[in-house]
């Protein structure tokens, strides 16, 4: 990537982006990527006067991630899709759908996430890993 | 007094797209609007897994019906960059005059659903009319009238002769003269000015915050348009973005007006200064994208974003795909509260929602 | 308001925008990308059709020379006229027209191979490049 990249941590997660937002950058969005079974890539963009700048959060995904709503009010939608997605859980969000944003309550799917992340009532072990990745939701349809 | 939930959408007489709202009112004011998105998702992103890299310009251009090429042109740089391709120049200006042929033809559509939207048939009719103009050009130059198919990592598909180039100089024309008709009743008629002047206010502070992009932002008087980061040929054709400063439903109206004027001085400039040779770099024999990057361009709505992560393999990792009616949301629910019931529409329209865009 | 009235004046007199559709239809433009065919005794079974197609509506019988197509999945983007190395693949101007029922284009060609003259002798039951089968009963193909 062209742009500077910052790494943060979950805890001094909010402290930075408030300071950005003193700084004067606008929030352009999160892009999530699942990296492996364990853990997401949570990249946070901002924009000031046409420049870009990232900070690249590595979250487990067992544990939560502190919302950064109640600093920036546009992070609400995109926080709630990446809980829909991947199934990770935001904490403090000011809206919170509680994965029900995109999907309806039954469904208990991380759709975008190719490692297992099904619920353990659906499917067990290492084969429930691999036909999570050939048969997810959407390729059925095509 | 008691308060009413009100839920408007996902199917109303003015909304084209399915977007619900859950509108608490008082009396007749509204003090609370939650949106509800779900009901167009198709996971296109996820579709990555499945096509390669080049068969996914076609998947992008399918996420809006609108604004294909912008989102092709978009998905291809960011491709381009992380393969290290370089366009030829004759690619570049294409690649212009098609995206600002789509934003008129957006805008266009757009300016008619809004005059629709408090009930200005005979208006709306005539913005539909002079866009049909723009789905000619389209479908003569690239072959295809809304989803074009145009783009192609390492250049266009396409290259128009200098006849077509003159035919394409002459319809544009004949386009400004009507939009130049229809300017008067746009932007000063006393029923237009009455439905949307200081409806929907969103201050230059707000909009900022909130992460408001393209005219909405425009609208509030924030000079910025990722045009102005010079993609394709956009650095060479001296773009000024169009800026108002009221931050209601009329400067919205206004910047929309006023840039699709601008977008056909822009083709006209483009094709002047249109270069020869080459519309198509081959990349046969370079290794399929590695690395990640991100894209911006500028759409009929606003800023687009793409992230793009790539290992070296036929299909990429990861598409994540920023439209900017998703960005514009959060200022719409700022913009809500406080408005009639009446005035939701217009309110509503104003920032030009997509919801395939938003949900994707 | 009065805004308005010239348009509408001007509007009365000039000609009508519209036509009346499907009596009238206005000729395509040259390159327009239509309904998708195939040469099929052109064809060389490649496959490469198949694999470029982003909609994924071809299928290639490489041995038994079989090229299918469902019509109704393409989206005529003409990604397959592009690669083909044949040149067997064409798109008319027209646009397909709609139809009750779903056709799958399904076409038996030939193989090229040095035997050609052979196989040809031995398959004069098969008309070269017979066109669109039906797939499913009673469906007209909608050429
Ligand atoms: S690419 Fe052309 S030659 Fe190859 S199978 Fe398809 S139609 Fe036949
Ligand atoms: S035109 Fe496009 S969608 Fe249709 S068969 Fe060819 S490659 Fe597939």
């Amino acid at each position: 990537m062209r742009e500077e990249i910052m790494a943060v941590s979950a805890e001094a997660l909010v402290g930075e982006v408030a300071k950005l937002k003193v700084l004067g950058y606008r929030l352009v969005t999160l892009s999530c990527t699942e990296l492996d079974a364990s853990n997401l890539d949570i990249l946070y963009h901002f924009d000031k006067d046409l420049g870009l700048k990232h900070l690249r959060l590595t979250a487990p995904k067992a544990a939560a991630v502190p919302s950064i709503s109640p600093v920036y009010f546009a992070a609400l939608l995109v926080e709630n899709e990446i809980q829909d997605f991947f199934g990770l859980r935001f904490e403090g969000l000011v809206v919170d759908y509680r994965g029900t944003l995109y999907l309806e309550e039954e469904a208990l799917k991380t759709p975008y996430c190719r490692f297992s992340l099904r619920s353990a009532d659906q499917r067990e072990g290492p084969a429930a890993a691999l036909d999570a990745e050939t048969n997810h939701p959407n390729a059925e349809k095509f | 007094m008691r308060k009413t939930v009100i839920p408007f959408g996902p199917q109303h007489p003015v909304l084209p797209e399915p977007i619900h709202l859950k509108l608490t009112v008082e009396d007749e004011r509204i003090i609370e609007a939650i949106p509800n998105l779900g009901y167009v998702h198709r996971g296109l992103e996820r579709l990555a897994d499945i096509r390669d890299f080049h068969q996914m310009i076609q998947v992008v251009e399918r996420v809006c019906g609108i604004c294909s090429v912008i989102h092709a042109l978009c998905y291809c740089q960011g491709i381009e960059e992380i393969m290290g391709v370089e366009v030829p120049p004759r690619a570049r200006y294409l690649r212009v005059m098609w995206s600002e042929l789509h934003r008129i033809q957006s805008h266009l559509l757009w300016l008619g659903l809004f005059a629709d939207s408090f009930g200005f048939e005979s208006l709306f009719m005539q913005f539909w009319r002079v866009r049909e103009k723009i789905m000619d050009i389209s479908e003569a130059t690239t072959g295809n009238r809304v989803i074009v198919s145009v783009n192609v990592i390492g250049g266009v598909r396409r290259n128009p002769d200098p006849e077509q180039i003159r035919w394409v100089l002459a319809q544009i024309d004949w386009v400004e003269a009507e939009l130049q008709r229809l300017e008067d009743t746009m932007l000063e008629d006393y029923t237009v000015k009455k439905r949307t002047v200081g409806k929907g206010v969103l201050t230059r502070q707000q909009a900022y915050e909130l992460g408001a992009v393209g005219p909405v932002l425009r609208g509030s008087g924030v000079a910025q348009d990722a045009r102005q980061t010079g993609y394709a040929a956009y650095g060479e054709l001296h773009f000024e973005p169009v800026v108002e400063t009221d931050g209601d439903c009329y400067a919205r109206n206004k910047v929309r007006f006023r840039e699709t004027l601008a977008s056909i001085d822009l083709i006209r400039r483009a094709i002047h200064r249109l270069p020869d040779g080459e519309v198509r770099t081959k990349i046969k024999g370079i290794k399929p994208p590695q690395g990640e990057t991100v894209n911006r361009v500028e759409q009929p709505r606003g800023e687009l974003l793409y992230y793009l992560k790539g290992s070296g393999q036929k299909t990429l990792d990861r598409v994540r795909i920023r439209t900017p009616t998703f960005a514009n949301i959060p200022p719409l629910l700022v913009m809500l509260p406080g408005h009639f019931l009446s005035d939701v529409p217009v309110v509503t329209l104003s920032i030009d929602p997509c919801i395939s865009c938003t949900e994707r | 308001m009065f805004r308005m009235t010239p348009n509408i004046v001007r509007n009365l007199v000039v000609r009508k925008s519209t036509r009346m559709y499907p009596v009238e239809v206005r000729e395509p433009f040259a390159q327009v990308r239509g309904e998708l065919f195939n040469d099929i005794e052109r064809c060389i079974f490649c496959g490469t059709c198949e694999v470029k197609c982003p909609s994924q509506c071809i299928q290639v019988d490489k041995k038994a020379c079989i090229w299918t197509c469902d019509p109704f999945a393409c989206v005529f983007c003409g990604v397959c006229v592009d690669t083909c190395p044949a040149k067997s693949l064409y798109q008319k101007t027209k646009y397909r027209s709609p139809t009750g029922e779903r056709i799958i284009i399904s076409q038996q060609g030939q193989p090229r191979k040095k035997d050609k003259a052979k196989d040809r002798a031995g398959e004069s039951g098969t008309p070269k490049g017979s066109g669109e089968e039906k797939a499913d009963p009673g469906g007209d193909p909608a050429t």
